[in-house]
């Protein structure tokens, strides 16, 4: 049985002028210590994406349809208190800010302590002595004079470590960690990476990884998804994904990728830019900026098999109907 | 701490000396103090003998540093009505104002925390609603208005509370306080509940909008994530960052609410502070004009210090203790 199963989700905001959807059709399903990685450009869905597992989407929005299931039990039927058993327990989450995550009035922990006590009837020494070993975990430097500390005496990196040891308190099974790294220093980054790898590695916790860096997730995960205007259009495994992208949108996000030894050459860029969620195209959402578009993207494309990976696109599903073809008339 | 209570000093010492300027200059220019002193059979040349003798006639500068001198020694001069050291004729007052204020103050407290909290939780609820309109109304009544309504209301038509008055005032640790005897207690009320009235539509407001804003933050969302209850999210997590300012704004309002007591001791005939410093106004009774001025600012100085280290307990990022 998969960990996670999401199945048809879709998320809409009751907005004054109708009802937006910002997911549809997201199906995925996550194994006992698999690492995905989520890709997109801002606005995609991928943030919504995270909340959504955990029931946590800001008004006015909500899942309008779909499921999510967790070791095979429906997360939308749970009342607020047993969603509880769930959040912070099994499942944590990690924020892209961590000067905004960590309460500026509250020590680190209290903070710390208070998660393990929500979950746990445990005492406070005991909580206490959790945290210290998660903070170590976290490789903190002198963790027990960062307990009495408050969030603003420490740098944006430990800050982060912080919030990566409250997302380990309770040895959860998932991770959903919201672009960690986003607002980190470029050499923080890589280290910070490195830890969650190591940490979901050795613990054996599955990774939803929610990213725009494509280097990170080729870096940390094993498959990968590319969201598009709320719609998942690739997703399989992240080296086919990295070295051999299928559809339109993927091939140019990599390409705008800087690349070593390729000097004086103006990066590529997508043109255009993701419509609103208002505004999408009939069709396939990218339609309007893709170079391959023609007639038949007026119809949402499905998802088409193309090695590993799972692609919708019009254009990749007649190329691949082409090669089997041929291979048929090769056999033949 | 010592540093902090050391700058504050300074701090009130700049303040003080300019509500003696300012209550001085008022003094000096509020009619003749000779018409007070003297009756109408005294002769032109007489008068300006007497102002010479007094030093009415020498220059404001030293006629100012004569009344700061004497000020610094505790002596706002004479009330020429009292016939008794100003000074002491407005402190013998003030137990009977701060009485006012301080069950004003709890109201408030005791009454916006939870309806500011409540109203930004649940915005759409009927109850939310009916506070804000409530609050809206609130604000825009007078003060008297909301006592002269209280008094036919409650006293004149319920005959439940007396409509002026103090009643028996009783002591607590040597202070002569109200709260201590029952009656006193029942005469409280509705002069309390009018100079609430002023604040705490103001309070009700700002705590929702800030605990609004506060809700949206990051670390609520972290707090719900990490699968708090929502009772502890709301009242640790979102208020404390929501009284900050609330703290700040509070200590500025309870100074000013001094000053409203005037209009709420008129209509109660509470004898207070204000009270008394209105019939001093129509008495031109200087002495005791200044003396109020005076007390009330430095009232008004000594609550903004308690708040201020108040605030520095409950915000860490603020350092009383030490630093540099």
């Amino acid at each position: 049985m998969a960990l996670l199963d999401v199945k048809n989700l879709e998320v809409s905001f009751g907005l004054r002028s109708g009802a937006v959807k910002a997911l549809r059709d997201i199906n995925f399903s996550l194994e006992r210590g698999e690492r995905i990685g989520v890709v997109g450009e801002s606005g995609a869905g991928k943030s919504v994406l995270g909340f959504s597992i955990l029931n946590l989407i800001s008004q006015p929005g909500r899942i309008s349809a779909g499921d999510v299931r967790f070791e095979g039990k429906s997360l939308q039927n749970l009342n607020d208190k047993d969603m509880r058993t769930i959040r912070g327990n099994r499942i944590a989450m990690i924020f892209q800010d961590p000067m905004m995550t960590l309460n500026p009035v509250l020590t680190i922990g209290d903070q710390m302590i208070e998660c393990l006590l929500a979950h746990r009837q445990i005492s406070k020494a005991a909580a206490r002595k959790i945290a210290l070993q998660k903070l170590m975990q976290v490789q903190i430097p002198s963790p027990e004079t960062r307990l009495d500390q408050y969030p603003h005496e420490l740098s944006g990196g430990m800050r982060q470590r912080i919030v990566i040891a409250i997302g380990l308190l309770m040895d959860p099974d998932l991770i959903i960690a919201d672009e960690p790294t986003t607002a980190l220093d470029v050499t923080i980054q890589a280290e910070i990476m490195e830890l969650m790898l190591e940490l979901c590695e050795r613990n054996n916790v599955a990774l939803i990884l929610i990213t725009h860096d494509l280097g990170v997730v080729s870096q940390v995960t094993q498959r990968t998804m590319v969201m598009y205007a709320g719609r998942v259009i690739e997703q399989g495994p992240t080296n086919e994904i990295i070295n051999d992208a299928q559809h339109p949108y993927t091939q140019g996000l990599i390409n705008a990728l800087p690349q070593m030894g390729v000097r004086g050459e103006r990066l590529q860029q997508i043109r255009g830019s993701m419509p609103s969620l208002q505004a999408i195209p009939k069709g396939c959402a990218f339609s309007n900026r893709c170079d391959y578009a023609s007639e038949r993207c007026r119809v949402i494309p499905e998802f088409t098999r193309s090695g590993g990976c799972l692609v919708a696109c019009h254009m990749v599903e007649e190329l691949v109907a082409q090669s089997e073809n041929k291979a048929q008339d090769g056999g033949a | 701490m010592f540093a902090f209570l050391i700058k504050r000093l300074a701090q009130a010492i700049v303040v003080m000396f300019v509500i003696s300027i300012i209550s001085f200059s008022i003094q000096d220019n509020l009619g003749d103090p000779l018409r007070e002193l003297v009756g109408q059979s005294v002769s032109e040349e007489e008068r300006q003998a007497l102002r010479d003798e007094l030093g009415l006639n020498d220059p404001f500068l030293e006629r100012y540093l004569r009344f700061a001198e004497n000020a610094v020694q505790g002596d706002l001069g004479t009330s020429y009505f009292f016939k008794e050291p100003a000074l002491q004729v407005i402190l013998a007052k003030l137990p009977a104002t701060l009485d006012l204020v301080f069950g004003a103050t709890i109201i408030i407290i005791g009454f916006s925390v939870p309806l500011g909290v409540y109203a930004a939780i649940k915005p759409r609820s009927l109850l939310s609603k009916l506070v804000m309109g409530f609050s809206t109304v609130g604000i825009s009544i007078p003060v008297f208005l909301t006592a002269i309504g209280l008094i036919y209301l409650f006293s004149i038509e319920l005959g439940w509370m007396p409509s002026y008055g103090r009643g028996e005032a009783g002591h607590i640790f040597g202070w002569d306080t109200a709260f201590a005897t029952t009656d006193g207690l029942i005469h409280l009320v509705l002069p309390c509940i009018t100079l609430a009235s002023i604040m705490l539509p103001l309070f009700i407001r700002l705590i929702r909008s800030e605990m609004m804003e506060v809700l949206q933050s990051e670390y609520v969302k972290f707090a719900r994530a990490k699968g708090l209850s929502p009772t502890r999210i709301y009242f640790l997590h979102a208020l404390k960052n929501t009284m900050l300012p609330v703290i700040t704004v509070g200590g500025v309002q309870i100074g000013t609410m001094v000053a409203y007591t005037i209009l709420t001791e008129t209509v109660f005939q509470w004898p207070g502070m204000g009270f008394l410093f209105l019939e001093a106004v129509n008495r031109v009774d200087t002495p005791l004009i200044v003396a109020y001025l005076i007390v009330v600012g430095a009232i008004f100085v000594i609550t903004n210090t308690i708040v201020d280290l108040i605030y520095g307990l409950v915000n860490p990022t603020v350092k009383l203790f030490g630093g540099k």
